[in-house]
């Protein structure tokens, strides 16, 4: 692949994952407040959460989302901040998107599974 | 006539990349600009100062300086906008080698110009009748808001990503593909957009804004790169790039 | 010779640097977060015992803070993308204000509902 379609592609990649967790982070802000009113258990997350597919589905979006969008804004920052550039680089966005979706759907299992 | 209100005490940069300021002392004028005072450092009290302009009316951009931090046109700077305590620091252009004193070189920018394919790519010959390119479409619309760039470096110099990314094309470069992209007269666009999507491209980006807070043409090389953005997405998904 | 804060002073650079570092701080927190609510596979007790840990008056200030880096980082991509998709426009540069305030106002709902 040329530098100018990966590039190209990474930024629509990087955009398009914006516009999700865009509706995503203000769903999750919401519930967040919402639920964290009067104190937080951890029976009280599990009880609204165990066995809803709806939530199991909006935050397996929400772990993909980010695990395409952190790497691409950490790409851009190694690479200005820490003069990091070449396959290196590109190898260990690939290997922290991969981290951030097993974490994050290791866990997502945890709560709604 | 004018008269001295006061002394300026002016720290100008001697040598090259490793030289340092040197304190002067100005006379200070009613309706005085910033060249004025380079000049007058120049003329009387040390003559081996090298500093560039041309115009000295705002038009060519050839003066253009690192004062009090900022890049601007110092033929246009007038010293009551900029002085701070009756001091001022006047160094070269930032983010270009420096020659000597207060001339940098600019081969780096105009070679940034030309990587961006800056180039018009004709299609007709004098033997065919006249492009007609109504001035309201949305294109050439485009292409007049940023056509106004005469290459004077300001924006390049003020530019974070350039300091960071010493290949990114900069504001300037990515300003004339733009505008160029929006010729319909062109032939080499999708060239274009191939030579600066690349790796120091216009998706290196950030918004800082620099560029157009400082452009003295009042451009804005963010709305441009942002098209280039948008014109270079459309073509990698259609399979064009 | 690089760009000093003299060159830094408007808003909008303002605006890159809060998104900037609350993406960074958020991608260092990301991994934390996966692993706390990970422990629910253990069971309730080990989830349970995660958030007692977090009750203090400190884990609390740093949760708040977190709200606030989640939310300015969502106000200043809202405003990149406006920037980037929609037609160029001079008020476009009051949208780091907006998402100041925007930021601001999650923070504050989050601190009033602890």
């Amino acid at each position: 692949m040329t530098p100018a379609r990966r590039e190209t592609l990474l930024w629509v990649a990087q955009r398009a994952s914006a516009a999700v967790l865009a509706l995503c982070v203000v769903v999750h802000l919401v519930t967040v407040i919402v639920a964290v009113r009067g104190g937080l258990s951890a029976a009280e997350i599990l009880s609204r959460t165990r066995g809803s597919t709806g939530w199991l589905a909006f935050y397996s979006l929400f772990v993909l989302a980010v695990s395409v969008h952190a790497p691409i804004g950490l790409r851009a920052v190694a690479l200005e901040w820490l003069g990091w550039r070449g396959a290196s680089r590109d190898w260990t966005m690939l290997a922290i998107a991969s981290a951030l979706a097993l974490a994050g759907l290791r866990a997502v299992f945890a709560v709604f599974l | 006539m004018a008269r001295p209100l006061t002394a300026l005490e002016v720290d100008i940069w001697r040598g090259d990349a490793s030289g340092a300021f040197r304190r002067y002392q100005v006379p200070r004028r009613d309706s005085q600009t910033v060249l004025d005072v380079v000049t007058h450092v120049q003329r009387h009290l040390d003559a081996t100062l090298a500093y560039r302009f041309a115009c000295r009316v705002g038009m060519c951009g050839s003066c253009a300086m690192t004062v009090n931090g900022v890049a601007r046109w110092t033929c246009r700077t007038h010293i009551s906008k900029v002085v701070l305590e009756d001091r001022l620091e006047i160094a070269p252009l930032r983010n270009l080698p420096v020659i000597r004193d207060l001339a940098c070189d600019m081969r780096e920018f105009f070679d940034k110009g030309a990587k961006a394919h800056g180039r018009f790519a004709p299609t007709r010959t004098r033997r065919e009748d006249f492009a007609a390119v109504p001035p309201q479409t949305p294109q050439r619309r485009a292409a007049d808001a940023a056509i106004e760039c005469i290459g004077c470096g300001v924006c390049y110099a003020s530019c974070d990503v350039v300091a960071w990314n010493p290949d990114y094309l900069g504001p300037a470069a990515l300003n004339r593909a733009w505008a160029l992209e929006n010729d319909v007269r062109d032939a080499g666009r999708i060239e274009r957009l191939r030579a600066v999507a690349g790796d120091a491209g216009c998706h290196a980006c950030h918004t800082h804004l620099s560029c157009t807070e400082r452009c003295p043409k009042q451009l804005s090389p963010t709305a441009s790169i942002a098209g280039l953005k948008r014109a270079t997405a459309l073509a990698a998904l259609k399979g064009k790039l | 010779m690089n760009a000093d804060w003299r060159a830094r002073r408007h808003p909008a650079w303002w605006a890159f640097l809060v998104h900037r570092l609350s993406g960074l701080a958020l991608a260092l927190f990301l991994p934390l977060h996966f692993w706390a609510l990970g422990r629910a596979l253990e069971g309730e007790a080990a989830l349970e015992s995660f958030l007692r840990w977090t009750d203090t008056p400190l884990v609390k200030f740093a949760e708040w803070g977190l709200v606030l880096l989640l939310a300015s980082h969502l106000g200043g991509g809202v405003r990149l993308l406006a920037l980037e998709f929609l037609p160029w426009r001079n008020w476009q540069k009051s949208l780091a204000a907006c998402a100041a305030a925007l930021a601001l106002a999650a923070g504050l709902a989050f601190a009033l509902a602890l």
